[in-house]
């Protein structure tokens, strides 16, 4: 693996903060009657999809669920456009009809936010399939949450996947709930990342707080998958502070249990091994800080004074 | 600068909330992404992150004060160097933005309740049956499932999160209580498999309640359902049956988008060997779901979120029951007829009575009921004496249920008609997110009330 730069150390940082910021805004415009409809906050899983951003090539694609915010931040993608979209507004990346569940943008490979459980799974599979027919070096990066790893189509996928050895790596974002169930009550066998053995797709787990693990991981596996070997399943350890949705209490798990995980956050560590490396000052860091407030404080100010889309938008887009 | 902490909403209805904990104190430091307080909501106490930085300037409440209004400040941090600017909003502007503030929460509300006001009908005035107390859509379901369960123990349900988070949309609250963990049954997100699974135990005798979270979700599943659960008892020529019912949330909740707002109710009536069911009041909910259940036949059950809210007065009999294909007479009228189910019931009562007011109209209306077998009878007599039909429902306009309706009139009451017979629908476009848009896409009081003036050559 490439060693990291000092850059790599604060992109990962500014990375992971943006999208920390950028969900405790959204959370604060849904409390405020701006954003409606569900909304999947993203808090203390950014180190999974910062993690792999860190190995991605401009020309990957990338396909996940309707937790996305994070993944776009972390695709590059415009805060303020995003913001513009949950608030439902004409400068959003869906120009206002799909929602925080189903953002898209084609032109930087990322193909959604899908709202149905284990939906992007097959269609993830099928853009690495392009990937291979247009005999691109690329791959296709395919996220799945750990409740969806009990609907039926992700095993379909990865038989294909396997048989026709598409270049797809499988990210299963374990963040121990599907909605209010945990993962020993949704999954016989605990192991997800084992799930591709008899297809004869390798796999295996990481720890999804600690960003550095993801890299390696994530380096490791897309290496074999862009080889052409065929897909590859990483299982990312995580846990996601919030409720499954803004609507969700969360009574299904105790107090101490996200204590627990919040001891191990995510940005901590990277920010410690920063200052502990002296790849930047406190007040680097904390310039970082205030830089990435005011961003997102931007964002949001233009997502809630873009106009809502015109009444002629709703037969737009139905056919080409 | 200084910022205001707003009361937040913490779930998608809650309007104001207690203060339970503060979590800082005056002179604090606090951070984007610290805890400041615990709120308690209409669903549960949920702790709240700061989304800005500074010094805690004020606090606005003391702990433990209730009812405060979502989006009022609760607390002022900022620059505690410019604590002169604090309070520097005149007052006159800070009662301009409190008072848009208390727009947007009407807007919001009113746009909520514009959807779930129920007027009792008169018919059910008549049942001397009738509870005295009113009780919400989500628990004359839940009271009828419990009901049946404590009388046959072949009845049992599942989905997913029915058990232990007592249902998505807490239908099923307390059924694991009672009934313990064999009879209501968490499932894993295995639509397709938990559904094949529950028509297996139908046809070997048991009489499964599936619960689909939505019944967006029921497309995963949409194979078992017709090509097994429907098709068998005809297939095994009379010796298989599939005593099983479908049940759950179907159309549009509020700005959920495509892939969460659908109405499949002229898809499952396309299908023969399924009954199909759409209640509209907690009163026919519970009459139609004990039939529903009891029916040795695989039963579509179709619910709607906005309307789980929705209160009214039940009949209390355990074993009070609507028969399966009958359309109720909601409202009887003689100069036009009004066809429909499930929540626009209740926009089509609204627009029956500005009909009556602003243009002296007298709408009859004829709620379904049940979908499939439709209850072509009553449909005709109706018809027959107002010579005038529009058909109001939320799914897409081609092949919808209205669809139907409007053939079997034209063929069987061609006579009577006095014009075309005309359907509200929703948009023939999928759902958009916007809240403009989305209000656009379903069908409003304003559009039934255009459609009668149709029918009824009115300019
Ligand atoms: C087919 C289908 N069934 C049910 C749902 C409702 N639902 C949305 S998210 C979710 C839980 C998914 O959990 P997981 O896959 O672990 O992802 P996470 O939300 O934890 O990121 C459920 C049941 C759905 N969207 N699609
Ligand atoms: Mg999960």
């Amino acid at each position: 693996m490439k060693k990291l730069q000092k850059a790599d150390y604060i992109k990962m940082y500014s990375y992971m903060l943006k999208i920390r910021r950028f969900e405790e805004r959204a959370a604060q415009l849904y409390g405020m009657g701006k954003i409606g409809g569900f909304c999947h906050l993203y808090i203390g899983q950014e180190a999974v999809v910062v993690g792999i951003l860190m190995t991605i090539d401009k020309n990957d694609s990338v396909v996940t669920t309707y937790r996305d915010h994070g993944h776009m931040i972390a695709r590059g993608l415009d805060p303020k456009r995003i913001m513009a979209e949950l608030t439902g507004r004409e400068d959003g990346y869906s120009a206002g009809k799909g929602g925080s569940m189903h953002m898209f943008s084609k032109e930087n490979n990322f193909y959604g936010g899908h709202g149905i459980v284990g939906a992007q799974v097959p269609i993830g599979t099928g853009i690495a399939f392009t990937h291979k027919y247009n005999g691109e070096k690329n791959i296709c990066r395919t996220y799945i949450g750990d409740g969806a790893m009990n609907n039926g189509q992700v095993f379909e996928a990865f038989n294909l996947a396997a048989l026709w050895k598409l270049p797809v790596l499988y990210i299963i974002e374990n963040n121990k709930y599907g909605m209010g169930t945990s993962v020993d009550r949704a999954a016989a066998g605990l192991d997800l990342y084992k799930r591709g053995e008899a297809f004869g797709i390798p796999g295996e787990k990481v720890d999804g707080m600690n960003v550095f693990s993801v890299i390696e991981a994530a380096d490791k596996a897309g290496k074999y998958v862009r080889e052409g070997n065929g897909p590859y399943i990483i299982e990312v350890q995580t846990y996601r502070y919030r409720g499954h949705s803004m609507s969700d209490p969360a009574k299904y798990r105790t107090k101490e249990e996200l204590d627990n995980y919040k001891q191990t956050d995510p940005i901590e560590i990277v920010k410690a091994e920063i200052l502990k490396k002296k790849i930047a000052t406190n007040d680097e860091i904390e310039k970082i800080n205030k830089d990435t407030l005011e961003e997102i404080k931007i964002a949001a100010e233009f997502a809630t004074n873009s106009p809502f889309p015109n009444d002629s938008e709703l037969y737009t887009d139905v056919y080409l | 600068m200084s910022t205001e902490i707003l009361m937040p909403a913490l779930s998608p209805t809650m309007t104001e909330g207690n203060l339970s904990k503060w979590l800082i104190k005056k002179g604090d430091n606090v951070k984007a992404g610290d805890l400041i307080a615990e709120i308690e909501t209409d669903k549960a106490t949920m702790e709240v992150e700061a989304v800005d930085e500074g010094v805690v300037l004020d606090l606005l409440f003391d702990e433990g004060e209730a009812n405060i209004p979502v989006n009022k400040a609760i607390a002022i941090i900022g620059d505690p160097n410019e604590k002169v600017e604090v309070k520097k909003e005149s007052p006159e502007e800070k009662v301009i933005e409190e008072k848009k503030i208390e727009k947007n929460i009407e807007k919001k509300i009113e746009s909520k309740k514009d959807q779930i006001i129920d007027t009792p009908s008169p018919k059910i005035e008549k049942d001397i049956n009738l509870s005295s107390e009113e009780i919400t859509m989500r628990q004359a379901l839940r009271d009828t499932m419990a009901e049946e369960m404590r009388k046959d123990n072949k009845v049992f349900i599942l989905g997913e999160e029915v058990a232990e988070y007592q249902g998505a949309y807490k239908v099923t609250q307390d059924l694991l209580q009672e009934f313990g963990k064999e009879r209501v049954i968490d499932t894993p997100i295995s639509e397709h498999g938990f559904t094949g699974l529950a028509v297996g135990a139908a046809f070997k005798g048991l009489r499964p309640i599936l619960e689909f979270m939505t019944f967006n979700f029921s497309m995963q599943a949409i194979d078992q359902i017709i090509n097994s659960a429907a098709k068998t008892l005809y297939m095994s020529g009379g010796q298989i049956n599939c005593p099983i019912v479908f049940r759950g949330p179907n159309g549009a909740a509020a700005q959920v988008a495509a892939q969460h707002s659908q109405d499949f109710s002229s898809w499952y009536s396309q299908v023969p060997g399924l009954k199909v069911i759409a209640p509209s009041t907690p009163y026919n909910a519970k009459g139609l779901l004990r039939s529903a259940i009891t029916d040795p036949n695989p039963v579509i059950f179709l619910e709607n979120e906005i309307l789980y809210g929705l209160k009214g007065r039940v009949n209390n009999d355990i074993n009070f029951s609507i028969p399966i294909g009958k359309a109720n007479i909601e409202k009887e009228g003689k100069d036009l007829t009004i066809v429909t189910y499930s929540i626009m019931l209740q926009k089509s009562k609204e627009a029956a009575s500005r009909l009556k007011d602003q243009y002296n109209i007298d709408a009859e209306i004829i709620d379904l009921q049940t979908l499939r077998p439709l209850d072509k009878e009553t449909i005709l007599n109706s018809v027959k004496k107002t010579n005038r039909l529009i058909t109001v429902e939320e799914s897409w306009p081609f092949g919808s249920v209205g669809s139907e309706i409007a053939n079997i009139v034209q063929r069987d009451a061609f006579d009577y008609l006095d014009s075309p017979v005309i359907k509200v629908n929703s948009a023939d476009v999928p759902m958009p997110y916007s809240l403009s848009l989305e209000k656009l896409y379903l069908p409003q009081v304003n559009d039934i009330i255009d459609a009668a003036k149709k029918v009824s050559y009115i300019k």
